[in-house]
């Protein structure tokens, strides 16, 4: 390689872009030649010095606050257009209709069991399990009065190796409903429940999607839905309890 | 009802944006702070590039959201000097033959008495598109092609626009360490 070419390709030398060969060539002759050395050394310490110089800006905390509002009002909720929504749900209903007379109820169904299963993974992934941490369900039922229309039935399945974990409030279906925690060994279930009248579904039953398993039923006008990566077999045992 | 159903919707792509794009926003403003040589300017930069960003959020893969949302502020930052009818003065990229010597004299440059200020001013002092490539680089860590798909141009012309800001870096700095010693 000669000096010339040697120069060009000294940056890329420098920072590692050059293929094995590249970089043997350059090697070779920079070991001979007094002036490449020269300029591989002021590259190295130039790019330290850049690296390592503090050269770097933070953002202030000022422009992290601003930029989440920003996006948070750029997000509007479209609820705050009713007259939009009026027409749309018109237009929905018209549709609903016609997916009625056509009995096409499956799909949806198969919306709330895509629901049930989000709410429940979120409910771990954003590490916002329970809105009430108890094991008592004298504590975790009278938490739900006042903020639903119903009451849900909580029993404390402890003893039979389902923990109550606790509470919380949840939105499935288009309503707020009662998401109740439980545990068995490592793994979280979640059980939704709201009165059964508003839901499109009426079956029993049980299914699984995504790795989870789902048991659904109905009893007393409430819907159950049971949700849990916990094997069916467990799942079942833990919905027999409940529904004794 | 329909409606709340769309605003939980809308929630849980607002939360996502956040933890995708919000921890990169140190560096989206190291960017524009070094493109803008201003902090309230960079500021605004960074702002509108984040609205941006959540605009095109949801066409976004998810392939680098790093140097995503960097090519995203640089862009922001064009259009920014072209609404403030600014021209950037760029410099015409030549091929690597420009490149002849790294430093005129062939002496070691005495880089320790390069104090953070002079640094700073060396490279403030650099063309726009030099500088953004020496960011990238040096302070992003981002590799060739990276710098390439951020500022749209072949590998060939992000080797030689750091090959030349380098050059011009160290003969800012010789002739600041040569200024001292008269």
């Amino acid at each position: 390689m000669t000096c010339r070419e040697t120069k060009n390709l000294l940056n890329a030398y420098v920072d590692g872009e050059l293929d094995s060969a590249g970089s043997l060539g350059v090697e070779k002759h920079v070991q001979g030649c007094a002036s490449c050395l020269t300029d591989v050394e002021n590259l190295h310490a130039l790019a330290s010095e850049i690296e390592n110089g503090g050269l770097r800006f933070t953002a202030p905390q000022r422009l992290k606050t601003n930029v989440q509002a920003a996006i948070s009002e750029a997000n509007p909720a479209p609820t705050r257009s009713i007259f939009n929504w009026r027409w749309a749900s018109a237009v929905a209903a018209a549709v609903l209709i016609v997916f009625v007379s056509m009995q096409w109820l499956r799909p949806s169904q198969e919306m709330l069991v895509n629901e049930i299963i989000s709410s429940h993974v979120r409910s771990m992934m954003a590490n916002h399990i329970t809105d009430v941490a108890s094991s008592d369900r004298h504590t975790v039922k009278p938490w739900f009065g006042g903020k639903l229309d119903y009451s849900p039935p909580v029993k404390d399945l402890t003893e039979q190796g389902f923990r109550l974990v606790g509470g919380r409030l949840d939105y499935v279906d288009s309503r707020p409903v009662a998401a109740l925690v439980y545990q068995r060994s490592q793994h979280l279930i979640n059980l939704f429940v709201w009165p059964s009248n508003n839901t499109v579904t009426k079956q029993e039953g049980q299914l699984t999607r995504q790795g989870y398993n789902l048991i659904h039923w109905t009893q007393s006008g409430m819907s159950y839905w049971l949700v849990s990566e916990l094997n069916l077999a467990e799942l079942g045992e833990c919905a027999r309890l409940l529904k004794e | 009802m329909l409606g709340e159903r769309e605003r939980v919707l809308k929630q849980n792509e607002l939360t996502a944006f956040n933890e995708a794009v919000l921890p990169h926003l140190d560096a989206a403003y190291n960017v524009a702070r070094w493109l803008t040589r201003n902090d309230q300017d960079a500021e605004d930069v960074v702002q509108e590039a984040s609205l941006r960003a959540f605009k095109y959020w949801k066409g976004f893969s998810g392939r680098d959201c790093r140097s995503w949302l960097l090519a995203i502020v640089r862009n922001t930052y064009y259009s920014w000097l072209r609404q403030r009818s600014v021209q950037p003065e760029l410099t015409p990229d030549g091929d690597m033959d420009d490149v002849e010597e790294v430093v005129p004299n062939p002496e070691n440059v005495l880089l320790q008495n390069a104090d953070r200020e002079l640094l700073k001013a060396a490279l403030e002092d650099l063309p726009v598109e030099f500088r953004e490539a020496i960011v990238l680089r040096e302070m992003e860590g981002l590799s060739y092609k990276e710098i390439a798909d951020i500022a749209a141009v072949p590998i060939g012309t992000v080797m030689s626009r750091l090959a030349r800001a380098r050059k011009r870096l160290l003969i800012y700095l010789t002739n600041a360490a040569a200024r001292n010693y008269l």
